[in-house]
């Protein structure tokens, strides 16, 4: 399906803050196989220069992937949801996201092209804490495939 | 730097368990039934989960998990999981590109499952482990 290039350069509100705990980050850990103390064990952590458990670097993608439902839900650009395929992913980190931070997700609309009957949309995330602190930026590129 | 390569096995359970902890519910992941509707050759892992197993070789490699400065991949072919105990296996390996500058290292990432990639642009920049 095609998207409305007109809304490239969109921003929009910040997201309510989301509270990373302790028990998520070790659970998606787990998950992951990841069995580093630094994602488990606060002592570990902090004898690296951190104040609680580490994200492991995929993780922010779990907070970012439920704010970009502002832009996939956004009625004015219509996504059909139930076409996206995941194509891109990119992080670029200023710190790694730890236990106890406060995270606040600022959604901007980087890119929309229209391709072979797809829509290609690139989202840009700034995540940072609710004091205002750069964490990480995500890039999601999502590929709304064509009818047929 | 060892870049020794790594593989990673994948099953039904992992899929499970990552949909739990990651939040990423969607059927193509755990339903045969639906994932088959739409075209898929049966459940996929998520691209995300394929990502974050490659992260760990990168952390690894690194030598710390707050060593990746920057991490991005393309998503370009289904790892497909069958439903029994093996599952299927995801290799990965590295290569420096370039000269470490500036205290970082450029990583080029290759995922590979049932001898095809799994990933394209797959790339990491690393602090420069001491």
């Amino acid at each position: 399906m095609s998207l409305d290039p007109s809304f490239v350069g969109r921003s929009y509100p910040p997201t309510e803050p989301y509270q990373v705990g302790r028990e998520k980050i070790r659970e998606f850990a787990t998950a992951i196989g990841a069995v580093d103390p630094v994602y488990h064990d606060p002592e570990a952590a902090r004898a690296l220069g951190h104040g609680d458990v580490v994200a492991p670097p995929t993780y922010p993608f779990t907070i970012t992937m439920a704010a970009n439902r502002q832009i996939v839900d956004d009625p004015d650009l219509g996504v059909d949801y139930s076409r996206v395929v995941h194509g891109d992913q990119r992080f670029r980190y200023t710190r790694p996201v730890v236990a106890g931070d406060e995270l606040v997700c600022v959604n901007t609309i980087e890119e929309i092209v229209n391709r072979g009957g797809h829509g290609f949309m690139t989202t840009r995330t700034e995540v940072n804490t609710s004091a205002g602190e750069p964490v990480v930026t995500v890039w999601t590129k999502l590929v709304v495939r064509g009818e047929g | 730097m060892d870049l020794s390569p790594r593989t990673f096995r994948i099953t039904r359970a992992d899929l499970v368990r990552y949909a739990g902890a990651s939040g990423d519910f969607n059927p193509i992941h755990w339903s045969d039934r639906f994932a088959t509707k739409v075209g898929l050759p049966g459940v996929i892992a998520h691209g995300m989960f394929t990502m974050a197993l490659v992260g760990r070789a990168v952390t690894d490699w690194a030598g710390s998990p707050d060593a990746v400065v920057e991490y991005g991949v393309r998503f370009t072919r289904p790892v497909v999981v069958p439903d029994d105990d093996e599952g299927t296996e995801i290799e990965v390996s590295a290569t420096v590109r370039g000269e470490p500058e500036d205290g970082l290292t450029r990583l080029d990432l290759t995922a590979t499952c049932q001898g095809e990639k799994v990933l394209a642009q797959a790339r990491a920049v690393i602090r420069t482990p001491a």
